[in-house]
């Protein structure tokens, strides 16, 4: 700063050169963008009137007039355009949240029998991985839905699984669960029992912290969310009944069916996505050093212990960022069920309603926006979470 | 300490000599039956083998039918034995797999292109091989031209072919490729544009990435198909496989940014500073010193896009494109094939293509990964 002094001119036109150097340009690029973007929405305007095409969001009052296969919330051929968008929502919601939740329990376990001591597990592990990593999602959909549609029997030969589950080429049936009297009871003790769980999780802390003894809190937490509404159910005489489906004639009447359409897509993201999970689970174990266990180990700490507290806690903050892209994925693949046909968001709403009113903008512009708020939203709570969890001062 | 001290007197028994601390017996302890539960585990995965395995075999090998003419070959009733695979049925479908309803007397325009492809990829691949910065421009620059003349015809009094008569495991190859070499240069400059000091040129390329990675490929697709007419004077018709195209190379160009930005990310501050220091101007710093080690560093990045790019070509069907996967459908609907093998023996197929091209494809990532991390 100091040797500027004294060459006050020469400095004001050397800023106004750089101003002009980093303004003009973007200055530029803004105005390029614009004019693009202005000149495609007038070339679309002119378009849409010669086609004849309405714009604007009224058809979304408009009826319907076609049937889902499967839908969450009431539906009837009657409903608007607004309440396809709903339903489809609801079941691109339904199959994503299904998807992510298998994914994990299926991912999870193949990423830790690929560590296992046992070179057969691995290498059973390491071949799902490949297999399912390496085939396209869409392969798998399909293969799943034409096993499901060819090779399964009619609902008079279908196969039949313990609880009234069955299985058939309509899909699979599962048992219709009837509340009984004093089921909100049994609800209210497995509140009450995960209240008392933590209070119990809380008391043990302070009283380690205090005196240095420990508690066996988890095991008495688990005890006490299982114990609780077990008893409960038990002494209030079993308050909730599965009523199996029943074969009349050529097909079955009550119980929940999940449509062919459904199984496959979910089966195939389930699996797909539980290969690329399981290499996640599997990068995170390894990265913890194995000095961190060692170190535990010579502090007296059980295997089980340090596993729960020295190497789980470090794996995870390597795991979850990956696995949360993953999650994403699994919402942002639940749109390939248009291929097979099941109703989610973009078979009813892109699909049907698109060609039956032609309205492209404003349908797509919609789908995309669904999408892009659930990524965004979910890299904003990533955000706060890697926040939350990284560790100070590294 | 307390008062019984000890000390021993006598030489302590010597232990026995441990069971087989090397060799296959070792292993199969330590690696197979090291414990109760590792012994459970064991024994449940080998009976799993043993349940998919041996009747895959059967299935594939040992009961499959190789030669016939129609269905009748591959029912058990006429072949008089259980029935496994029917392989007649992809010999006769073999031409759309791979073609599509690509005219026969011109598929050598497919065949040539596909040689030529391989014939200027494998040098490109193999690290020691010359001339690389010749066979990238060959392979970048020149071969998609040939390529598009070949295909498409038109010169040469070679007759043209609709893209609507593409079909099979070449439409999955001209997206895939077309993807990779459009999203390319784009996804530098987008990541260059993402790391720029001018901040409209770092939002508008935030924007743009993050728009295209935030939705699914079906709705970009969708977008490309339905929308982009829309935005294009009346006059201009766009061939419904080029609009796919256009929406492929847009969305892989947003995932191909992030993967250069990693590779930027990589190359250390000093660099900038010693090309500087040597009077370098900041687009040479970058053209000559830091792309050239930023691309180099995310070559399996870059493959693990293309890995993407190759698995997702298969949504192009949901625009009425049939690719390998799409044909194979269409084939599953040929009443003439229909026998209770044909579903098996198809998905067989076309899944052992997708699977050796994805899985040489990884296999070639890590080999770059170790050979990098070798060269440090």
């Amino acid at each position: 700063m100091t040797r500027e002094t004294g060459h006050v001119p020469e400095r004001r036109i050397r800023l106004s050169r750089a101003a002009l150097r980093t303004l003009a340009p973007q200055a530029l690029l803004v105005a390029a963008v614009a004019l693009v973007g202005w000149s495609l929405i007038d070339t679309a305007r002119h378009n849409l009137a010669d086609q004849h095409i309405a714009s604007g969001f009224g058809f979304l009052q408009q009826t319907a007039g076609f049937d889902v296969s499967q839908s969450l919330i009431a539906y009837s051929r009657s409903d608007t355009y607004g309440r396809v968008f709903l339903v489809g929502l609801a079941n691109t919601l339904l199959i994503s949240a299904l998807g992510i939740l298998l994914a994990t329990v299926i991912g999870f376990a193949v990423g830790i029998a690929r560590l296992s001591p046992s070179w057969v597990l691995a290498r059973l592990a390491g071949a799902y991985v490949e297999i399912t990593r390496n085939l396209p999602l869409l392969f798998q959909i399909l293969f799943w839905y034409l096993l499901m549609l060819g090779v399964l029997p009619g609902p008079r030969q279908s196969l039949e699984g313990p609880l009234g589950l069955f299985l058939n080429n309509r899909g699979l049936i599962l048992p219709q669960p009837v509340a009984g009297a004093g089921l909100e009871w049994v609800a209210a003790a497995a509140g009450g029992a995960v209240l008392a769980a933590i209070l119990v999780g809380r008391w043990a802390r302070a009283r380690q912290a205090r005196s240095g003894r420990s508690f066996p809190a988890g095991r008495v937490a688990l005890l006490l969310m299982l114990g609780a509404p077990l008893a409960a159910f038990l002494l209030l005489g079993q308050p909730l009944a599965l009523a199996p489906a029943e074969l009349r004639g050529f097909n079955f009447i009550g119980g929940i069916r999940l449509v062919p359409e459904f199984v496959a897509v979910v089966a195939g993201l389930s699996f797909y996505t539980a290969g690329f999970i399981a290499e996640i689970v599997r990068a995170g174990i390894q990265a913890v050093d194995r000095g961190q266990a060692e170190a535990a180990a010579s502090l007296g700490l059980r295997p089980g212990r340090t596993l729960q507290l020295v190497v789980i806690p470090q794996a995870m903050r390597v795991i979850v960022p990956p696995l949360t892209s993953q999650f994403l994925n699994v919402v942002k693949n639940s749109s390939l069920a248009m291929a097979v046909g099941f109703p989610d968001l973009v078979a009813v709403f892109a699909g049907t309603t698109l060609n039956q009113t032609g309205q492209a903008i404003e349908i797509i512009a919609m789908t995309m926006a669904v999408y892009l708020a659930i990524s965004l939203l979910t890299a904003l709570v990533m955000n706060l979470y890697n926040r939350r969890f990284q560790p100070v001062g590294r | 300490m307390r008062k019984g001290r000890f000390v021993r007197r006598e030489l302590s028994p010597a232990l026995p000599p441990p069971v087989a601390a090397s060799g296959p017996l070792r292993w199969l302890r330590t690696r197979l039956f090291a414990g109760p539960v590792s012994t459970v585990l064991t024994l449940a995965s080998l009976l799993v083998l043993w349940l998919i395995v041996p009747p895959l075999v059967t299935f594939l090998v040992i009961d499959a039918v190789w030669s016939g003419e129609g269905r009748e070959a591959c029912l058990a009733e006429t072949a008089g034995r259980p029935v496994g695979a029917c392989w007649p049925f992809i010999a006769a479908k073999l031409g759309q797999l791979i073609y599509g309803f690509y005219p026969a007397g011109e598929r050598w325009r497919v065949d040539l292109v596909f040689a030529t492809a391989f014939a200027l990829l494998v040098p490109l691949l193999v690290p020691p091989a010359p001339f690389k910065r010749l066979n990238a421009a060959l392979f970048f620059v020149a071969f998609p031209l040939a390529a598009y003349v070949l295909l498409v015809g038109g010169w040469f009094g070679l007759a043209v072919v609709e893209t609507r008569a593409w079909g099979g495991l070449l439409v999955t190859l001209v997206v895939a490729v077309t993807g990779i070499v459009a999203s390319l240069p784009l996804g530098i400059l987008l990541a260059l544009g993402r790391r720029s000091d001018l901040p409209a040129v770092r939002w508008l390329s935030v924007a743009f990435i993050e728009f295209w990675r935030g939705v699914p490929l079906i709705t970009v697709l969708f977008f490309a198909t339905y929308m982009l007419p829309l935005f294009l004077p009346g006059s201009w018709s766009i061939d419904n496989l080029l609009r796919a195209l256009i929406g492929v190379a847009v969305f892989a160009a947003a995932y191909m940014a992030e993967v250069v930005r990693g590779g930027l990310q990589g190359v250390p501050q000093a660099q900038y500073e010693g090309a500087t220091a040597l009077g370098l101007r900041p687009w040479q710093t970058m053209a000559l010193v830091v792309l050239p080690q930023a691309l180099k560093l995310v070559i399996p990045g870059i493959v693990n896009t293309f890995i993407g790019l190759f698995k997702d070509t298969t949504l192009v069907m949901i625009v009425a494109i049939f690719d390998l996967l799409g044909q194979l459908r269409a084939a599953f609907a040929d009443p003439s094939w229909a026998s209770p093998s044909t579903l098996y023996t198809g998905f067989a197929f076309t899944g052992l293509i997708y699977f050796a091209f994805c899985f040489g494809m990884s296999r070639y990532a890590h080999f770059i990964e170790r050979r990098l991390k070798a060269g440090r």
